[in-house]
């Protein structure tokens, strides 16, 4: 038998797994044990994951090793543990959004995004903890309980991918897959100091993707680093004819730039960018700003006067969106049904203990924001702003190749500090939120700590489709850490 | 055609005057549902057609079946509407068959917008909008009386038909009596047919139509409306709206006022019930569908798609009418169209046939047939110019074209040389209407005294005597010229 | 506290969304909502008359798929994972208190 590298000489970076799994240097059954062994050993305090697929990644990863040993040749991700956010379909094993309306169920079917990984080679290990339908910034909206953050124990790891962000900031997977709405894998990320991505809408699949927000929601990649985000979501990313908002465009290509630099680059500073952020975040922010400019880019001035609205647009926009998504958990066909005497008794039953507080408040502002006699002054006015907010971003693209801004307005918050009051951990998305509005790309890197020694995440902003763009600056941005 | 201003007609009772405006539905002749992959398949076993689109399972996403647009489209140019812009909303609303507890629709912008249909009586009926949703699945209701949805015990889902192609034709309130409202739905099914856009079976649920039916006095505003469902087949659509009108003249002249209200027409009594009052009415929360792009045909594919049109049912009436010399709602040039065997008659005067006279055979004896009868044009042609030149008589006629379609062709001349046809000539005619004159002596008294019915008795002598081969009308005309006479 | 939405609405929203409230609850939503309405008030004095509605973020059109037969889910699978079914079907208690 071949010698194969175990513990401690595992690679840490999916870019290596995979190199190594490939060519019979590592493989893919070692670089599994040795993170459901951090599993193992941690995730009880973390809390991570729904669940982990301890037999079902062993089969997969034998499967691969099988693979490499008949000399196949096999993609990108081969061998590397990917854990999902648990919002994300797989096929004949429990999805459950962190909800109860939703505890067993097991889709049919899968997400493109898992026949997409399972195309590239990549192991399957778990499904990670969210805020119920991905509506929270703190992972502690969970029917089954918050997720902790890795760094201090105490604190959140921000929401609603905090599972994803966690389980690579514990070292549990190599790189994980969120779901971002107004901030889901972006906040996580930077209170996690992992990297999160999201990518421009349509870029990645949302079919199996359960919806908070159809027009809001995409896929992205968190990792350790720049380069393992973009092998990532290199590998996720094409166009899906069985999505009818995926864009007309194949992979994304990324990975080939990192080493570009950023020269030249014209980096915007927003001048009105909303206040809230505290003074170590923006400490950082003013070091990242330098530290592009000492690589070569040149820092410009922009404004983007209806920034400041994108909270209230989206906080109408995606509500709505959702008080419709969610109406199919009616206990009918799949999930929870508690009993009642006729069927209207049913839904109100299954429906008020299906779903937590913050769900229902989201649905009922939703509806809300719908409803006759109101629809135009707030849904239909938000829509409005979204307009306006994605004509003001477009016109400040014309001065700057990038945007820099804070990903989180703090570093990670204690655990029940905002769970009293929705508005409060509402602004948690302040700056996240526009791209979500406008469906251009943004990611947060991690660019060192803050106030207790927590991870800070820098914003790094671009138009539609320049995710290459946006992965040199934050690769510039990481080496300049290092 | 619509200068022929000749239906003006207007239902009235007690000085109200009728309005009625119609909606119909119809599933679409795919092979797949509008957003997914499943059959578009009626009468499989339940829930067997089904998908996760059509189940609304969370992570499902539509995806719009271009061939559902496209007879969406031939429809929409076929009742003369603008093809426009259209885009997909979602209508919320809470229901066992209504998988994602919303309704994919066309709201406000919709594919096909201002048409309208020509009866064939020439009555122009305004077409608001033609737009495409999904249908629902079914419930079955079980225990209680009967499978009624009230008393039931609980109910069954299918969603075999969740996700079916729907068109809804919605007319303007131009409608004025029953008929036209049955001449309408006909008219429409001809349409849909013609251009393959459905099948258009009541019975099987492929077509269904609501009627909003109001009275008012004439010149007065529109009356509140009451919209009756449940109409299931041409014969109901006249009896509902009938029924529904009397009843709200009823309530108006005994000084009630009518609710805005879906009421129910119930086949075995003949009447309509309530179903809901509109006032605790929905609100639907309507907004774009977020999981669907707009759809936005270009000229070009408009333009293909109205020039693969077939002509269409009211051309075709047309051009009989005008072959035939009747009128284009004659009953057999309706009859005939509607069973698409008008070409054929064109071919039989094609082939040198009297039009007129083949028009009439093929609606009397063509009704097996089918749109492309197995008799040679040409067989029929040759009985019509017998006909024309007197050697048969309308009664031998009829008996060699029964022999004709028996056989599936065949020489008129020859059959009715086998049969001993000859025309028979006047003066043997003569003798026989003498000998049932004097064999039926009462029955000549009576008819002498004015008594039509006793010719009845002559004429059927005379029958009995040729043989069935005396013409019946030259006999009738015989026996009054000699009454006359006498 | 403001008052930008009363509580019957809230419980017309509610009732609408197929969610029941104990009274507490509808104070506390009432209250909870209230917030977030002044919060989104600021948007209220900005001039969109002449805005176009953006629904989508990106602008495509027709996208459509063939008229195609794909894979069917199996009935059995799917009825499984039901909470009540019967005769391939799924089962409902009785339809009341909804509109036909
Ligand atoms: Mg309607
Ligand atoms: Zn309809």
């Amino acid at each position: 038998m071949a010698d194969h590298k175990t513990g401690d000489q595992i690679p840490a970076a999916a870019t290596d797994i995979s190199w190594e799994v490939r060519n019979g240097v590592t493989r893919a059954a070692d670089v599994l044990e040795k993170y459901l062994g951090e599993i193992e050993r941690r995730d009880d305090d973390v809390h991570a994951f729904n669940l982990v697929l301890t037999d079902e990644s062993r089969a997969r990863a034998a499967e691969i090793d099988d693979a490499v040993a008949m000399g196949r040749n096999l993609g990108a991700l081969a061998g590397v543990p990917v854990a999902l956010k648990d919002n994300m379909c797989t096929r004949g094993i429990p999805t459950t959004c962190s909800s109860k309306i939703l505890d067993g169920w097991k889709p049919p079917y899968d997400a493109t995004i898992v026949t997409k990984l399972a195309e590239a080679g990549a192991v399957i290990i778990g499904k990670t903890n969210l805020d119920e339908f991905a509506m929270g910034s703190s992972t502690e909206n969970s029917a089954f309980g918050a997720t902790h953050n890795p760094h201090d124990l105490t604190r959140v790891p921000g929401g609603s991918s905090g599972g994803s962000a966690a389980a690579v900031a514990a070292g549990f997977a190599p790189v994980s897959l969120g779901s971002d709405t107004g901030g889901s894998i972006r906040q996580p990320a930077a209170l996690c100091g992992v990297v999160g991505v999201k990518p421009t809408y349509g870029a990645v699949s949302r079919l199996g993707l359960v919806a908070f927000a159809s027009s809001l929601d995409q896929i992205g990649p968190m990792a350790n680093s720049v380069s393992d985000a973009a092998l990532l979501l290199e590998a996720v990313s094409s166009h899906d004819p069985m999505d009818s908002t995926s864009i007309e465009q194949g992979p994304l290509e990324i990975s080939q730039q990192l080493d570009w630099g950023v020269a030249g680059l014209r980096v915007g500073r927003i001048t009105d960018l909303p206040e809230g952020a505290s003074p170590d975040v923006n400490e950082r922010l003013e070091v990242a700003f330098d530290n592009l400019r000492a690589a070569g880019a040149e820092i410009v001035d922009v404004e983007v006067p209806a920034f400041t609205y994108g909270l209230t647009a989206y906080y109408l926009i995606a509500p709505a969106e959702a008080s419709s998504n969610l109406a199919r958990y009616d206990g009918v066909r799949f999930g929870l049904r508690k009993d009642a005497p006729d069927t209207n008794a049913m839904y109100m039953a299954t429906r008020t203990e299906g779903f937590g507080d913050e769900v229902k408040r989201r649905i009922m502002l939703g509806t809300y924001a719908l409803s006759a006699g109101y629809y135009d002054a707030y849904y239909g006015r938000a829509l409005k702003v979204r307009r306006r907010i994605a004509a003001d971003f477009a016109k400040a693209y014309e001065k700057a190749d990038i945007l820099l801004t804070p990903a989180s307005p703090t570093v990670a918050f204690k655990m029940g500090d905002k769970t009293t009051d929705p508005m409060s951990m509402y602004l948690c998305d302040t700056y996240t939120i526009p791209s979500n509005l406008t469906g251009d790309p943004g990611m947060s890197v991690p660019f060192g700590t803050g106030d207790s020694g927590l991870p800070v995440g820098v914003q790094v902003l671009a138009p539609a489709l320049k995710e290459d763009v946006m992965f040199r600056t934050a690769a510039e941005l990481e080496r300049s850490m290092s | 055609m619509s200068e022929k201003a000749a239906d003006t007609e207007v239902w009235t009772s007690n000085g109200y005057e009728l309005v009625v405006g119609l909606e119909v539905h119809v599933e679409l002749l795919t092979r797949t549902k509008l957003f997914s992959g499943s059959p578009n398949h009626f009468g499989d076993d339940p829930n067997t057609n089904i998908d996760p689109v059509s189940l609304g399972l969370p992570g499902a996403l539509p995806v719009l079946n271009r061939q559902a647009v496209e007879l969406a489209m031939r429809l929409g140019l076929a009742l003369n509407c603008t093809i426009q812009r259209s885009t997909f909303a979602r209508k919320n609303y809470f229901y066992p068959d209504m998988p994602k507890a919303y309704q994919i629709s066309q709201y406000d912008e919709p594919i096909s917008v201002d048409g309208w249909l020509d009866l064939p009586s020439g009555f122009r009926v305004g077409i608001e909008r033609g737009h495409l949703e999904e249908d629902t699945g079914k419930s079955t209701h079980m225990g209680g009386a009967g499978g009624r949805i009230h008393g039931s015990d609980y109910s069954l889902i299918d969603f075999n038909r969740a996700g079916v192609p729907l068109v809804e034709i919605v007319s303007r309130p131009d409608i004025r009596t029953p008929e036209q409202a049955k001449a309408y739905v006909s008219e429409l099914r001809a349409i849909l047919i013609a251009v393959g856009a459905s099948d258009a079976k009541m019975e099987e649920g492929s077509m269904r139509v609501d009627a909003n039916v109001s009275v008012r006095l004439p010149g007065a505003e529109l009356g509140t409306r009451c919209e009756v469902k449940n109409v299931n087949s041409i014969r109901s659509v006249g009896r509902a709206i009938e029924y529904e009108a009397q009843r709200q003249v009823g309530m108006l002249e005994a000084g009630e006022s009518i609710r805005q209200e879906t009421r129910h027409w119930d086949e075995n009594d003949g009447r309509t019930h309530t179903l809901r009052s509109k006032e605790d009415a929905d609100d639907y929360r309507y907004f774009q569908e977020p999981d669907l792009v707009v759809v936005d045909p270009d000229v070009g594919w408009i333009e293909t798609v109205r020039s693969s049109l077939p002509v269409l049912p009211a051309a075709r009436r047309q051009l009989l009418a005008e072959l035939t010399g009747q009128t284009t709602d004659a009953e057999a040039v309706l009859v005939v169209t509607e069973r698409g065997q008008d070409e054929y008659v064109l071919s039989v005067a094609q082939a040198g046939g009297d039009a007129a006279r083949a028009l009439v055979h093929v609606k009397e004896a063509f009704a097996e047939q089918g749109d492309d009868p197995s008799i040679p044009a040409a067989d029929l042609a040759k009985l019509t110019s017998l006909e024309i030149d007197g050697a048969l008589t309308a009664t031998q006629a009829k008996q060699v074209l029964a022999e004709i379609v028996a056989g599936n062709g065949g020489d008129a001349a020859a059959i009715a040389a086998s049969k001993g046809f000859e025309a028979m000539d006047d003066s043997e005619l003569q003798s026989m209407i003498d000998g049932a004159i004097s064999a039926q002596a009462d029955a000549w008294a009576k008819f002498c005294a004015g008594d039509g019915k006793a010719m009845g008795a002559l004429v059927g002598a005379v029958m009995k005597a040729s043989r069935g081969q005396a013409d019946g009308k030259a006999v009738t005309a015989i026996l009054n010229e000699r009454r006359q006479n006498t | 506290m403001s008052d930008r939405i009363t509580s019957e609405a809230v419980a017309k929203v509610a009732k609408l969304a197929r969610l029941s409230l104990s009274d507490d609850e509808l104070q506390q939503a009432t209250h909870q909502l209230s917030d977030m309405l002044d919060h989104f008030a600021d948007i209220d004095a900005l001039d969109l008359e002449s805005v176009e509605p953006m629904t989508h973020p990106m602008d495509i059109a027709n996208v459509m798929r063939d008229d195609v037969v794909l894979d069917v889910l199996d009935r059995e699978e799917v009825l499984d994972a039901a909470p009540v079914a019967e005769d391939g079907r799924f089962r409902v208690p009785p339809i009341l208190g909804l509109d036909d």
